[in-house]
């Protein structure tokens, strides 16, 4: 079932002779295509970049990330060791955003997994049941769907208090309606498929079917859907930090960065702006990976 | 069709019941007892009481999310803590403000995202649709936050060309978009709202438009001899109610969430007041803003919905 027939389109096209016909396995096909692709291939290492740099943190930060300099306060770029200057306390920025990318990651990965494992579940269980159970869980849903994200997200950790925590709470709640509604549709669909009917009809049980048919069909899907929302989860818990609903201070991040540096744009504007390309690079590489994989994958939008 | 619309109607209002429940519940996720707000430090467990009963939280909960349900119907959403003022006019008021520059971001954004989008569907996998693509990317993942601060740093403190902050010059109560003094404080919000949206939408505007032009009329007329002018003229009339409406739907996205804008631009509307109840901890103002935002974002699903139905006639939804 995993095995596709590739043809070499131009080989095809120009071919009076027979064409090039490779058998590639699934996997083979998207790596062939992700191989091929320079722009996925540069940001997936710009990610790796910063996922090195945020778990060897202690050993490549030039200094600590929390200790205050009256003597260097908002120091400009490059002055006296401090590559990136300092921010409003005299703390080595460099160092804090190096720091600052571990809260960032963690806030950005970890609602996305959680999403994807209780949305999903929700979602193929509804999908399979279907009938009453499908009308609760997607009616559930559909009202948590009804909120715009930023305001969900706010509303959960602006009552709750911030705190590391609650913005994880709020985020995985935001996510997990548009998965859960990714998982019900596929599980739906393939549900009344004849291959099912096959299944069931040669006595496998449920969760066979759940696991080997309904599971390998809806995996690919919201594997790019969660994908593409790791760039918005960042963007988020930055933005909630940024409103001061994140992490404690002094723990590095850049959402908190960005807004205790605010009052000091007339005196640095330079430094002032660094957080926020750290962001916004982070969020654009995973972006252009989760296009790239989609693509590779093949999945429509 | 009229059935369509009826079902539409009708199917909105359990999400609408279900948004106030979820409203109604956010008063209890707030750490600690809700009174404590209200109460001075020094009160007896008798004032406690008596205060209970004054604010119904000795009725059950179902009892007093009707209660509550039937005054916020009426417009009575309770009074600010820290202002003492109604919560709902407070917050009408500053629905008001944000509906102008989300609705200037949303016009911004779809006509640039429109030319974009066209452009890139017309040149499919060339340099041109390259650098259309690029642009979506960006104004998807550039953090509105930030882009504001550079926005600031760069027209404000830079050139001096704009104003940074706040709804108009000193003194003026209202916004008018008729007076150029009032109306260049809503430039650099209304631009840095505009970049997601003009992301999305460029993005949709491609995928549709590309998906008509590949359609077996769109060959037909190309080999009619149409030139490529009357060719996307017909490819953009089948493909427009479906980016309206991802227009629409990003309109209301912005309007619930222009917490982030409004914070960095001091522009009063729905998400200013939004972070500022949050910061004082004002519940009944935080629970009336959110309430607001979230029937209007269902508001304007419902609508986006049903003038998508009334303008594609391709649309036969039984």
């Amino acid at each position: 079932m995993t095995d596709v027939i590739s043809t070499d389109a131009p080989a095809l096209r120009h071919g009076l002779s027979a064409p090039d016909i490779k058998v590639r396995s699934y996997l083979q096909t998207v790596t062939h295509r992700l191989r091929h692709d320079p722009v996925t291939l540069f940001f997936l290492a710009v990610i790796l970049i910063i996922a090195l740099a945020a778990i060897c943190a202690p050993w490549i930060a030039p200094f600590d990330p929390n200790k205050t300099g009256t003597l260097y306060r908002l120091k400009p770029i490059g002055f006296r060791g401090f590559i990136l200057g300092t921010d409003e306390l005299g703390r080595d920025m460099l160092s804090r955003l190096i720091y600052g990318a571990r809260t960032s990651l963690v806030m950005g990965l970890t609602p996305v997994v959680l999403a994807t494992v209780i949305g999903g579940t929700l979602g193929v269980t509804a999908g399979f049941h279907g009938g009453r159970v499908n009308m609760c869980i997607m009616r559930i849903v559909d009202v948590f769907y009804a909120f715009p994200s930023v305001l969900l997200a706010v509303a959960i950790s602006g009552t709750m208090g911030g705190g590391i925590q609650n913005g994880l709470i709020a985020l995985t709640l935001v996510f997990i309606p548009p998965l859960c509604r990714i998982a019900e549709t596929t599980t739906t669909q393939v549900r009344s498929l004849d291959f099912v009917e096959a299944a069931r009809a040669s006595g496998a049980s449920s969760a066979s079917i759940i696991i080997h048919h309904v599971l390998a069909n809806a995996a690919a899907p919201l594997f790019i859907y969660a994908s593409s929302l790791i760039s918005v989860a960042i963007l988020l818990a930055a933005g909630l930090s940024f409103l001061g609903l994140g992490v404690e201070p002094p723990t590095a991040d850049w959402g908190m960065m960005l807004s205790n540096l605010r009052q000091a744009i007339y005196v640095q504007p330079l430094v002032c702006a660094l957080p926020g390309v750290a962001i916004f690079i982070t969020s654009l590489s995973f972006n252009l990976v989760s296009d790239g994989l989609r693509q590779a994958m093949d999945v429509r939008a | 069709m009229f059935n369509y619309i009826v079902r539409r109607v009708l199917f909105a209002i359990p999400i609408a019941i279900g948004v106030t429940i979820v409203c109604f519940s956010l008063v209890y996720l707030a750490p600690g007892d809700p009174l404590q707000l209200v109460l001075p430090p020094d009160a007896t467990a008798d004032d406690r009481a008596i205060l209970a009963t004054l604010y119904g939280f000795d009725k059950p909960i179902p009892v007093q999310y009707l209660n509550w349900l039937m005054r916020a119907l009426c417009g009575d959403m309770g009074v600010s803590i820290q202002t003492s003022r109604p919560v709902f006019g407070e917050v009408i008021r500053a629905l008001g403000n944000t509906v102008v520059i989300s609705a200037g971001a949303v016009a911004l954004a779809f006509t640039l995202a429109f030319i974009l989008g066209t452009v890139a569907a017309y040149n499919l996998g060339k340099p041109a649709d390259r650098i259309a693509t690029a642009i979506s990317v960006v104004g998807v993942s550039v953090p509105s936050y930030w882009l504001g601060i550079v926005l600031i740093i760069w027209f404000s403190v830079e050139l001096g060309w704009l104003p940074a902050t706040g709804l108009g010059p000193k003194g003026s109560a209202g916004f008018s978009f008729l007076h150029w003094e009032q109306a260049r404080y809503a430039i650099l919000p209304i631009v840095t709202m505009s970049f997601a949206p003009l992301g999305i939408i460029a993005r949709n505007t491609r995928a549709a438009i590309a998906d008509v032009l590949s359609q077996d009329f769109v060959q037909m007329l190309r080999a009619k001899g149409l030139g490529p002018l009357p060719v996307l003229r017909h490819a953009v009339r089948n493909a427009l109610p479906q980016i309206l409406a991802v227009m629409g739907l990003q309109f209301g996205y912005l309007v619930g969430g222009s917490i982030l804008v409004e914070t960095i631009f001091n522009w009063p509307g729905t998400g200013f007041l939004l972070g500022k109840a949050i910061l004082t901890r004002d519940v009944p103002v935080l629970q009336g803003t959110i309430l607001v935002l979230a029937i209007s974002f269902v508001m304007t699903n419902l609508v986006v919905d049903l003038m998508q139905t009334a303008v594609d006639p391709r649309i036969k939804r039984s």
